[in-house]
């Protein structure tokens, strides 16, 4: 049976990410002065999970051949709607956080109906939208901070350790591969997003759910942005309306979809693949501490890391035998 | 969601119906349908019996893909009605039709090239567990409809975009077989296919059609038209012409039905041939690019009009971006002026020494910047020509745009507009002057005149021959057959990516030019009837 072989071609790229942040990391924990510790996997694993979240997010609406310019102001306002509703014990803790996640969820779905019903370009409607929850974050938190009586219970369950030594955090990421993308992935919803992104046109010729499966999408997108902004109200115990943050995000957003090789011509990729890609961004970033490189040179590496990375996407532009479909 | 495996095989009910026999299958009764101001569908009648295969012919834009579309959900008709066994249907969208029973595979393919065979086979109903898809089903009912269409040998986890364009076909006929529809619609659907594959789907269509399934079969191959189909109807001009049993007319009746008389437009006359031995401009030798072009040779000598006809995609486009430089790969000659020319861009081919021009098929994505201003799109190309040591000289830019659109007449508010302002005639006719302002020797045209007015039509006419008389080269590729018998000193006919015969001075007329598009032997087109099988 040759089956393995097509399916090894389909999670190459995700194969390859993963490659490139064990690398990464691997030579992250060997210089780092404290070694493989539980404590040192800790905190690289809570750094990652943000943008592995956010790349999710992102991931949704690539595979769609859209992008959404919105993610990192879903997530910085689900940051500060967090900091406000997450509360009390845990367990209204876990309610506010659910209403987070709803609203999040909501802005998702605000930008698929502009983009499905309004046939406006998913960058326009982006970055306005993204304009919009910034807005509303900034009403929400005007300066940084948080409810007298933040749920800090709560946030240490789920940024804490698991017997000790696995990351909660972690836990929670692979809880939403396995119950949002795993079953998104195997949907006929999910399959049709994909088809919708490789071809629009031969999808609704074939009779697919275009509409709604890009409907899905976006809302999942919303969904995994929220997510991550609970998380960061988690880890810091406050809200902030920060948008050089937000921008950051969302621009690291797309770096980790490309480098977990999810193509942004859409239909191809997996968002296993992104958050391997978000991951390893991350570890360039804590590699810079280790060797105690100056922080300014960070972006630099990190630049040079994704030029690398997409370089290896265009080599195929080198088969095009027809010059104008290097247009099209 | 429905689970595809446990669906009844719809192939049991059309049996039935088609014993009963009160109502035909499907019948299309006055159907039209308009785009814009052209008419592409008049008041059309069909009748589709269960268990026969009905062939639909028709020249290029005589309305086949339109009535097919229409069958098949992707356009509402705007008049006129559709029965299904006799009770009326509408479908809003290519999902209704496919509920409803009807089938269609599509010229232009209905893949979606990331996903993998299986799961295009069966993309609009999956089979599915707890509310996912269950790939092994898939799997397994991917693999009977590749059998039903003889490829077995594709395998169903390979991406769609890696099989060559012949085994795409086959998936394509799969995917529509796992629907079990009662009304199946081939357009085109062997035109990409070897002779071998041919056989195969041949084989494949007879067994559904003793199945009780009704074939729609649109081809531009009357060899094959005559093997398989026991009905067929004429369309010309978005009207039916007629319907007859195969076998009782012969090839030269059906391509006069085809052809028909109509409205001719008004074209200038034509020249004196050239000398024949004066020295070409432009000579391609053996040019080749597999596998849509194949050992094409021809020359065209100045004040000469030399016409591409056949039909739609038999390697045309092609040969016209592979002279313009935009082809990688290409194997063969180009000579201009008798001298070897190595023209591997488009800026070497517009550059003085060579002074070709393209006039591209669509004007608005490849012609012009819409949203930019005449003066913009008409000076862009050949800023060079008013400019001196890369400092435009704007009076002089001013004077040669003016001029142009003098020339040209082109009517537009000013030239500070919008090109997209124009009307379609004069943003070709932008697009011509765009090219004029160069000054080139040889011009390449593609389907120069599609979709605009026949006022402006003429005036296109009027200007190649100008052109021609003042000594440039034209190649002239056109859809319309009485373009190329009313502009063209000689006409070469393409099919399959070769040449397949070439039409000089009175022998381009119509006939010629259909029966050698359809690649009819030249001595058959008079006497040989389209025998039954």
């Amino acid at each position: 049976m040759r089956d393995w072989r097509f399916t090894l071609a389909e999670q190459r790229a995700t194969w390859l990410a993963l490659g490139v942040f064990l690398a990464m990391f691997v030579l992250y924990v060997a210089n780092h002065p404290a070694g493989f510790t539980p404590n040192v996997v800790q905190t690289a694993a809570n750094k990652g999970v943000l943008l592995a979240l956010v790349a999710m997010a992102q991931t949704f609406v690539v595979v769609t051949a859209g992008i959404d310019l919105s993610v990192g102001m879903v997530f910085i306002l689900a940051n500060c709607l967090a900091s406000h509703l997450v509360v009390g014990s845990a367990a209204t803790g876990m309610a506010g956080m659910l209403v987070v996640l709803g609203a999040g969820t909501l802005c998702g779905v605000l930008n698929g109906a502009i983009v499905i019903f309004g046939r406006l370009q998913p960058i326009v409607t982006t970055i306005a939208t993204g304009a919009v929850f910034f807005g509303i974050a900034l009403w929400l938190r005007p300066f940084p901070g948080s409810a007298p009586e933040f749920s800090a219970e709560l946030a240490d369950a789920l940024t804490g350790k698991v017997l000790g030594v696995v990351p909660a955090s972690l836990v929670v990421l692979a809880a939403v591969v396995l119950l949002v993308w795993v079953p998104f992935r195997r949907s006929v919803l999910g399959r049709a997003a994909y088809a919708a992104g490789s071809s629009e046109m031969a999808a609704y010729m074939s009779g697919m759910p275009i509409r709604r499966a890009k409907l899905l999408a976006y809302a999942l997108s919303g969904l995994l942005a929220a997510m991550g902004g609970v998380f960061l109200t988690f880890f810091t115990y406050s809200g902030e309306a920060s948008l050089a943050n937000g921008n950051t995000y969302t621009l690291y957003s797309i770096a980790a979809v490309v480098l977990g090789g999810v193509s942004l011509f859409g239909g191809r990729g997996s968002a296993v693949g992104a958050i391997f890609g978000a991951l390893a961004f991350r570890a360039i970033g804590d590699l810079m501490f280790v060797f105690d490189v100056d922080p300014l040179w960070q972006p630099l590496f990190q630049g040079l890391v994704l030029v690398l990375a997409v370089s290896v996407g265009a080599a195929r532009l080198f088969q095009v035998r027809n010059k104008l479909e290097l247009f099209g | 969601m429905p689970n595809a495996a446990d669906r009844p095989a719809r192939g049991a009910i059309s049996r039935k119906t088609s014993m009963n026999d009160q109502h035909p299958l499907f019948r299309m009764e006055g159907i039209s349908k308009r785009y814009g101001g052209v008419r592409a569908l008049e008041r059309a009648d069909l009748t589709v019996e269960a268990g026969r295969v009905h062939a639909i012919l028709g020249e290029n834009g005589a309305g086949k893909s339109t009535l097919i579309k229409v069958m098949a959900g992707v356009v509402a008709p705007d008049e006129g009605r559709m029965l299904l066994d006799g009770r009326e249907v509408k479908f809003a969208d290519p999902a209704a039709a496919n509920a409803a029973g009807i089938a269609c595979i599509f010229q232009e393919l209905s893949l979606i090239p990331d996903l993998t065979v299986a799961d295009n086979i069966l993309a609009a109903e999956p089979p599915t567990r707890f509310g996912m898809i269950d790939r092994k089903a898939q799997r397994r009912l991917a693999e009977q409809a590749l059998a039903r269409a003889g490829a077995e040998d594709i395998h169903p986890l390979m991406p769609v975009k890696e099989l060559p364009l012949s085994r795409r076909q086959l998936v394509e006929i799969a995917k529509a077989l796992v629907r079990d529809p009662r009304l199946l619609i081939l357009d085109e659907a062997t035109s990409a296919l070897t002779a071998g594959d041919v056989a195969k789907v041949f084989a494949v269509l007879r067994r559904l059609k003793a199945e009780g399934i009704a074939l729609l079969y649109i081809s531009h191959r009357m060899q094959e038209i005559a093997e398989l189909a026991d009905d067929c109807t004429v369309f010309r001009n978005g009207r039916k012409i007629a319907t007859y049993r195969a076998g009782s007319k012969t090839d030269d009746e059906v391509v006069e039905m085809m052809i028909g008389r109509e409205y001719r437009h008004v074209f200038p006359p034509k020249p004196a041939t050239p000398p024949a031995d004066a020295v070409p401009v432009l000579e391609a030798r053996h040019l080749s690019w597999a596998p849509r072009l194949n050992d094409v040779s021809f020359s065209v000598r100045a004040g000469e009009v030399v016409g591409l006809g056949g039909l739609d995609g038999q390697g045309q486009r092609e040969l016209l971006l592979a002279l313009f430089g935009v082809l990688r790969g290409t194997r063969g000659e180009v000579l201009v002026d008798g001298k070897p020319a190595r023209i591997t861009a488009p800026q070497a081919a517009k550059a003085p020494a060579i002074g070709m021009a393209l006039i591209p098929e669509d004007r608005k994505t490849e012609g012009l910047m819409l949203p930019m201003s005449v003066r913009d799109n008409l000076s862009l190309s050949a800023l060079s020509m008013v400019s001196n040591l890369g400092i435009i000289d704007q009076a002089a830019e001013r004077r040669a745009v003016d001029e142009m659109i003098k020339l040209l007449a082109i009517r537009t508010a000013g030239t500070r507009v919008p090109a997209g302002s124009l009307s379609g005639g004069n943003q070709q006719k932008l697009v011509i002057a765009k090219w004029l302002m160069r000054e080139p020797r040889i011009i390449l045209l593609n389907d120069p005149t599609r979709g605009i007015d026949v006022g402006t039509k003429q005036e296109i006419y009027q200007l190649l021959r100008r052109l021609a008389d003042s000594g440039a080269a034209i190649v002239l590729y056109s859809t319309d057959y009485d373009e190329l018998i009313g502009c063209c000193d000689k006409v070469l006919v393409l099919y399959d990516g070769t040449v397949s015969r070439v039409l000089e001075g009175p022998e381009i007329t119509e006939r010629a030019l259909v029966g050698s598009a359809l690649n009819l032997a030249e001595a058959d087109t008079g006497q040989r009837a389209v025998e039954a099988t």
